[in-house]
């Protein structure tokens, strides 16, 4: 590293628009939302500064104070003391403050002043702070803390111009360092008070709209209804709104498919591109619109500070089944995938909380679940309205998918059974102001979740449908052979192999084989039965949701979609798990319980329907 | 009178917070988000399940705490 690199490295409570700030700067595409904890990592990025000098950002998570409670903000103190590995302590603090919220943040950045390094204070949403009329006298604040302090908007196109000037000028000198002890901290309060009273002025403590909001969002009654009726609403517009995109799309894959198969000689090379590429991973892309607007609803809601009123809402019901408050929002994202819900835990400071959260996020269902629900359902799940307005396949996905909550219930129930923890566990969560969501922010997180699932289509889920059209092909049935060719293939061996296990959950070999891919991508289950069927030549030619009608009954298709809600997910979560945990002992756990779990319940509806159908 | 037993709505002041063990991290964090002397609270509303947790406006910050959490902290009601 040249020696004219500065580093610098953003710190602030959370929530006070850190990695916003970071992302204009750096030109980066970090996440960010309205909530406590979204940063839980340390993210670097680079810019050169009008004079052409590279300065080197870190963005940290937020923390409420050096005092760390939780593994996010430990990253934060140990950066900051220059104890993390691998990384030299800083050569400039950017203190990031919310304009609106000084009493709070201002204690916090007194307290990074007192560890002796250079410091300069980024007064953050100072348009905010404008609408709301506070008056903050700059140069007065500049004084009182004696650190230079400039104003920003990060959400706002050069928003940060005054913050690049002032670090690209000379380093401000360092405060001596001070101890840190419990009677100094206390005294940080009151020079803030003595501050806030000399350089700000507030008309009101609050936004009056997040009064008049939280009158609604809070209330015991009308906020849960309101909540429940939000997340239902998701779910049928994720159907109702997904269905009719996919249906075209899965059409002009087909098309195409038998377009592509006039134009070659028939053989393996044609079945792999007809029946491998077009039939499996076209019925797959199809379920990109369905994936998109659920990422726009959760990005929507993460975006408005509409979660955490979720999280105090049903804190008390979560603490019942041995989780927190805190648990919703990681669980929540794990609705979109599982891995960002792990790592998202990092936030909760209880570590039995977070183990709890870590055990049962992958029983919320994830978006790569949704390809296999979509398509059973559309197969099997009559297009009926109940009531008039709800449709009745919306319906049984909103079951799947509360099947995975009560889930995640009972377990954690159990785990806080096993554990016998009378020790106390804190929530301390701060409710942020709401915001309306931005449609770049959002625009840009539903590109980048479409361009991870399309490199996930054209990378693993390519590579596993083309081995699975390879071993259903060969090898070729031996000269006089009976029945047809796929059961001499290496994919009828595995499958009926597979099939001893699975025959009591009414899956036929087929389906029992499509469960090795799913393990490594969910929607690979899809793309695999697509290519089983296409070369067993059973697909006929009304496509995959055909064929299934065809094969297998309804009982099978419900323990299937069962099964699916419990079954242990994908490779990657459980890497992450012992990332997360380092522990493989967990991993076992989280596996073993859920191939139980999903063998239990997929039987139970195998039986029951059979016996009722 | 403590935080938890503070009628919704009220206006009172921070009296302290109390350690409920010897080094307990949540009433030290309580301090550190400005549950200290002299501090105007308010409690804002009130979980719907059980009555937990509870609102509490200190400055212009919203937190959510638990009632053994807010149970921490002693408050003095304003002078009305």
């Amino acid at each position: 590293m040249s020696a004219s690199t500065l580093r610098i490295a953003l710190v602030g409570n959370p929530n006070c628009g850190k990695t916003a700030l970071f992302n204009l700067l750096t030109g980066g595409r970090q996440k960010v939302a309205n909530y406590a904890g979204v940063t839980i990592e340390r993210k670097e990025g680079r810019f050169t500064a009008p004079s052409g000098r590279v300065l080197q950002l870190l963005d940290l998570p937020g923390t409420y104070s050096l005092e760390a409670n939780s593994p996010d903000e430990q990253i934060t103190r140990d950066v900051l003391e220059g104890k993390y590995p691998g990384e030299a302590r800083p050569d400039l603090i950017v203190c990031v403050a919310d304009a609106t919220n000084l009493r709070l943040h201002l204690r916090f950045v007194l307290e990074v002043k007192r560890l002796g390094l250079p410091v300069v204070l980024a007064l953050n949403m100072v348009d905010a702070a404008q609408r709301r009329g506070i008056v903050i006298d700059v140069p007065e604040l500049q004084r009182r803390l004696g650190l230079p302090v400039v104003e920003t908007v990060a959400v706002r196109r050069g928003g940060a111009l005054a913050l690049i000037e002032r670090v690209d000028g000379d380093v401000p000198v360092a405060a001596a360092a001070l101890p840190d002890d419990a009677a100094s901290r206390a005294d940080l309060h009151a020079q803030v008070r003595e501050i806030l009273s000399a350089a700000v002025t507030m008309p009101r403590q609050t936004a009056a709209m997040d009064d008049a909001l939280d009158r609604w969002a809070l209330h015991p009654v009308f906020g849960l209804a309101i909540l429940a009726v939000v997340m239902f609403l998701v779910f049928q517009a994720v159907y109702s709104a997904g269905k009719p995109m996919t249906d075209l799309i899965g059409e002009g894959f087909g098309w195409l498919g038998t377009q592509v198969a006039v134009l070659m000689p028939a053989g393996p090379l044609q079945s792999l591109i007809v029946d491998g590429l077009f039939g499996g991973l076209g019925t797959v892309i199809g379920f990109l619109p369905e994936i998109l607007v659920l990422f726009f609803f959760i990005l929507a809601l993460e975006e408005s500070g509409y979660l955490p009123r979720a999280a105090f809402l049903l804190d008390r019901l979560m603490m019942s089944v041995g989780l927190t408050g805190r648990s919703f929002i990681p669980l929540l994202s794990s609705f979109a995938c599982a891995i960002p819900g792990i790592m998202g835990t990092r936030s909760i400071q209880d570590p039995r909380d977070r183990l709890a959260t870590i055990l049962v996020a992958p029983l919320m269902t994830c978006s790569a679940r949704l390809p296999v629900y979509a398509l059973l359902i559309g197969a099997f799940i009559p297009m009926h309205h109940v009531l008039g307005i709800f449709n009745l396949q919306g319906l049984v996905l909103f079951a799947l998918y509360l099947a995975g909550i009560l889930g995640a219930m009972a377990v954690g129930w159990v785990i806080k059974r096993i554990h016998r923890d009378k020790s106390e566990h804190a929530l301390l969560m701060e409710l942020p102001s709401y915001r309306m969501p931005k449609l770049r922010d959002i625009a840009i997180g539903l590109w980048e979740r479409g361009a991870i699932f399309l490199k996930r289509l054209t990378g693993v889920i390519l590579a596993l449908t083309v081995l699975m059209w390879f071993i259903s092909t060969f090898p070729s049935p031996p000269a006089g052979a009976v029945g047809p060719a796929i059961n001499y293939s290496f994919a009828g061996y595995l499958g009926h192999g597979l099939q001893y296990i699975f025959a009591p959950l009414g899956f036929n070999w087929q389906i029992s084989l499509s469960l090795i891919p799913a393990f490594a991508a969910r929607e690979t289950a899809v793309a695999a039965l697509a290519t089983v069927y296409a070369v067993g030549g059973d697909a006929g030619t009304g496509g995959l949701a055909h064929a299934l009608v065809a094969n297998f009954s309804l009982a099978s298709a419900l323990s299937l979609l069962v099964w699916f809600a419990f079954a242990p997910q994908c490779m990657s979560t459980l890497a992450v798990i012992r990332r997360e945990t380092h522990s493989w002992r967990n991993v076992a756990i989280s596996f073993s319980y859920m191939f139980a779990v999903a063998y239990a319940a997929s039987l139970l509806t195998y039986q029951i329907t059979r016996l009722l159908t | 009178m403590r935080l938890s037993e503070l009628p919704k709505g009220t206006d009172a002041v921070v009296d302290r917070v109390h350690d409920a063990h010897a080094a307990d991290p949540i009433a030290q964090r309580l301090r550190d988000l400005g549950f200290v002397d002299g501090e105007p609270v308010r409690v804002v509303a009130i979980g719907p399940l059980g009555a937990d947790p509870l609102l509490i406006q200190i400055g212009s910050t919203r937190f959510a705490l638990r009632r053994s959490e807010a149970a921490r902290v002693t408050v003095r009601r304003e002078a009305a």
